[in-house]
């Protein structure tokens, strides 16, 4: 057992060598990774390095229930439609749930209406070459005689669900690019959720806003004869003036909607000193533009943007070019925020942050430096205690220590995992039970030493007896660090990630590594008697 | 021989204080399970949700004892239900003096009004339970930024923001419920491990010191009231492990002993194996919390509560496999014929 051949010393110097070429990158400045050595590295965690993480929840309930109200207005047009077999008679439209209910007033109407419902029913996916379209969008039921349901598939609200998580995925990562951030990192978590990181010590509050809001926009004119105080008429709705104080009454139907913008900029406005947002349409938007500008001049018109009047400047003049301006005397953060979300789109759901976890750089740095010392403290203390308590033995122990934090290091850059203070924590703690093995290998020794075993004996059963308790011993923390890996988040992660490894290489250094230094020893040496 | 803490050849009757120390244990059990209802756990915002916000002072500048004050007062007059004001750090690892402040989770009401800004008005008054969780997850965003404009108007704008973390109540539920799975989770399967391993009387003893040790260790921060996080599940999580070991490597002497010497009584093989493997189990946990230590003393603010949990928790596991799990085997008794059958059919196949 104490015997090792040439090939396997090699083979456990090269492991270790392994671990120390994957370690040096980190040493070297980002990209710049000597000649022949990998790129991956260690990255630092947000709470090492400083940054936001968010989760954000997209509000698929709303994109269903979107879909819902358009399918509403579908039915309403299919039913009332004259040019096939003409209009069928009905009452009651409306959504209960899940499910959108009409009455048909004759019960003889009821096979027509379902079968024009039917017709309805598309493929999934826009049809684009039947690829998406596993199944059709919507099912038709019929309850009783007179009333027909109508309501989404599972595949369709999956569909949807999934697309409108997808879709802001894209919007969110716009929105950050267009922030100059670097290194942000957009992932989905389970079925409606994203998680957001973002390095760095940017502003949490102003990169929450920037991402949270559904940008939402649209032009509408504004009705000045309507009190917004009083009943207002029909197909108007009141909204606040940002900044005004006041609220005022447009028209509900938009002439021009946020969809049909392809740029938005911000500038310094030259007339009031404050800053503007610049817009362009596209060609569809254009037209309806300078439409609505030439047909309406004098009057005022409404930007909406989330529900909110951001301006509402007076015609003067058609504007035809394809392009305008916000005015609003902006700060340069206001009008730079307005065009990030104008240009990036709006949010097909609204988004909720329902977790932010935000350092700044500077307690990340102290984070950095209260890690560091702490490894160094525990390393050397532990590293002393060993070498004084078992003596040669005991620096073989420390040997393996080395060896084991390089394998850990190695392990860590190579996977290119994330290193967070709690991972630190676990490195720190697997150096503390790392030495367990050892601890059990040498006090082994120690008792066959005692039942008057000559050395090499005495060491090679202590080496044999030991395993099985080492094995057992490693394996239950092993389980923990799984366990923590499977269930825990962010900085449980972190800590199970380090342990984990750090129980699978400590096997290895304390166990074999130590086993060949000890067994050189007593087997070239053969000494009479043993200091351990 | 280099040196050694244990003398080499001890004879500890530990079965002995086997009762005692049920007792004591007993005792102890109880006033944690009293600690638990009667103080209760103070929980991190982790599982209760809520807001926390660090600041540390302008570069080059330090906070006052007045501005501690100052900024109570002016949180307090934000009327954010139960809200603390700490000074932290000045520690022993070199941070800056900082200035904390946790707002517990806030309650919304379906008719809560919003304050002006980015959230549509319908979307908080919405009666829709969906709506409604939306809108409480807004309530802690809106807290944050409450808490942040107040401390920048009593401290000054170019204060640092050391740490902002906000919970809301969805991602608080979620966080419970995976801290107790976790916990569950992993003495079940440490349960199943011993009971492939040894024979069931052994799972039996271990689980009572895993359980033994995860009731102590809350009942510890309930009596201290520290701070509960999610990184003292991973405490507990570790403990579990770490007792586990140490159990099992009694365990497995006590059943190198049980086939070595089939006619001493359990009590003794019990004592023997206890004593043949103490030397091993103190220094274990000696190295252990030589790492651990550090942690706490030179790890930062964050480190300290997880590490302070680690610490009692080593200690009280070390206790538990040396004074619960072995002597328990002396009340679940071990079937020892099984093993001479086995011995028998192994001295027969030569």
């Amino acid at each position: 057992m104490l015997q090792f051949n040439r090939w396997q010393i090699g083979f456990i110097l090269f492991l270790v060598a392994l671990g120390a070429y994957f370690t040096v990158p980190n040493f070297t400045a980002k990209g710049e990774a000597p000649w022949g050595f990998p790129e991956s590295r260690v990255t630092l965690g947000l709470d090492l390095q400083g940054g936001s993480y968010l989760l954000l929840e997209v509000d698929t309930e709303k994109v269903l229930d979107d879909r819902l109200q358009s399918l509403t207005s579908d039915v309403r047009r299919a039913l009332r439609d004259r040019s096939a077999e003409g209009r069928i008679q009905f009452s009651n439209l409306r959504i209960a749930g899940e499910q959108l209910i009409v009455r048909i007033n004759n019960p003889s109407d009821l096979e027509r209406a379902e079968r024009r419902l039917r017709q309805l029913a598309g493929p999934l996916g826009g049809g684009i070459g039947g690829i998406g379209g596993t199944g059709r969008d919507i099912q038709v039921e019929r309850l009783g005689d007179q009333r027909l349901a109508v309501s989404l598939t599972d595949e369709a609200r999956a569909f949807y669900t999934d697309s409108a998580v997808t879709d802001s995925i894209e919007v969110v990562r716009r929105r950050i690019d267009s922030l100059g951030t670097t290194e942000p990192a957009i992932a989905r978590q389970g079925e409606g959720r994203l998680v957001v990181q973002v390095p760095g010590d940017d502003d949490p509050e102003a990169l929450k806003s920037v991402i949270a809001r559904t940008g939402q926009l649209s032009f509408h004119m504004v009705d000045d004869t309507a009190d917004p105080a009083a009943p207002i008429p029909p197909r108007r709705a009141v909204y606040p003036l940002a900044d005004g104080g006041y609220d005022l009454v447009i028209y509900e139907a938009a002439d021009v909607t946020g969809d049909m913008v392809t740029d938005a900029s911000a500038s310094p406005d030259p007339d009031s000193g404050g800053f503007q947002v610049n817009f362009a349409f596209d060609g569809r938007g254009a037209r309806r533009f300078a439409e609505v500008t030439r047909e309406n001049i004098g009057r005022r018109f409404a930007i909406l943007l989330d529900e909110q009047i951001i301006s509402a400047p007076t015609i003067q003049s058609p504007i035809t070019g394809g392009s305008g301006r916000i005015t609003g005397r902006f700060s340069p953060e206001e009008a730079t925020e307005l065009s990030i979300l104008i240009r990036s789109g709006a949010l097909p759901a609204p988004l909720t942050v329902i977790e932010q976890r935000s350092v700044g750089a500077d307690l990340g740095a102290d984070s950095v430096r209260a890690g560091t010392i702490a490894l160094i403290v525990g390393f050397s203390a532990v590293i002393v205690f060993i070498a004084i308590y078992y003596g040669r033995f005991g620096l073989y122990a420390d040997v393996a220590l080395l060896a084991n934090v390089l394998l850990i290091a190695g392990a860590l850059s190579m996977l290119g995992a994330t290193l967070t203070l709690p991972g630190i924590a676990g490195i720190v703690l697997t150096i503390g039970m790392a030495v367990d093995a050892n601890v059990l290998i040498f006090e082994r020794i120690r008792e066959e030493l005692k039942t008057g075993k000559k050395p090499v004996v005495a060491v090679e059963a202590g080496y044999r007896h030991a395993w099985s308790a080492i094995f057992d011993a490693n394996l239950t923390t092993l389980i923990a660090a799984l366990i923590m890996f499977q269930l825990g988040s962010g900085p449980v992660r972190g800590f199970a990630v380090t342990l984990g490894i750090g129980v699978v290489t400590s096997v290895f250094t304390a166990f074999i590594l130590t086993r060949v230094l000890a067994g050189g020893f007593v087997l070239s040496r053969r000494p009479k008697t043993l200091a351990i | 021989m280099a040196f050694s803490l244990v003398p080499d050849d001890t004879h500890i009757p530990f079965t002995r204080f086997a009762t005692a120390a049920q007792i004591g244990s007993l005792v102890a059990i109880l006033a944690s399970v009293a600690a638990f209802f009667l103080l209760g756990l103070n929980f991190g915002i982790d599982f209760r949700g809520g807001v926390t916000v660090e600041v540390g002072p302008a570069p080059g500048a330090e906070f006052t004892a007045s501005d501690l004050t100052e900024v109570r007062s002016a949180v307090d007059a934000l009327g954010l239900g139960d809200v603390r004001v700490q000074n932290i750090g000045g520690g022993l690892g070199d941070e800056a003096e900082g200035i904390v402040v946790f707002v517990e989770e806030q309650p919304v009401s379906p008719d809560a009004v919003p304050a002006e800004g980015q959230i549509a008005p319908d979307e908080l008054q919405a009666a829709d339970p969906a709506d409604a969780g939306r809108a409480a997850e807004i309530a802690q965003q809106r807290v944050a930024e409450q808490v942040r404009d107040t401390l920048a108007g009593v401290l000054g704008a170019d204060i640092s923001y050391r740490r902002v973390d906000v919970v809301g109540p969805t991602v608080s539920g979620e966080l419970v419920e995976r801290g107790v799975t976790a916990l569950v989770v992993a003495i079940t399967m440490m349960l199943v491990y011993i009971w492939f391993r040894f024979e069931w009387q052994f799972s039996l003893g271990a689980i009572l010191a895993l359980v033994h040790d995860v009731i102590l260790t809350i009942g510890m921060f309930a009596v201290t009231q520290l701070d509960f996080t999610l990184s003292i599940i991973a405490a507990l999580l570790t403990i579990v492990g770490y007792s586990m070991n140490d159990t099992v490597v009694v365990y497995d002497r006590v059943r190198e002993n049980l086939r070595k010497f089939k006619r001493k009584p359990l009590a003794e093989v019990i004592d023997l194996s206890i004593n043949q493997t103490l030397a091993r189990t103190i220094m274990t946990s000696l190295t252990t919390l030589l790492a651990l230590g550090s942690l706490f003393l030179f790890g930062g603010d964050v480190l300290r509560g997880f590490s302070f949990a680690m610490i009692w928790g080593i200690v009280i596991g070390t206790y538990s496999s040396i004074f619960i799990a072995s002597p328990a085997l002396l009340r679940t008794g071990v079937k020892r014929e099984w093993d001479e059958r086995k011995a028998e059919a192994a001295t027969a196949t030569p």
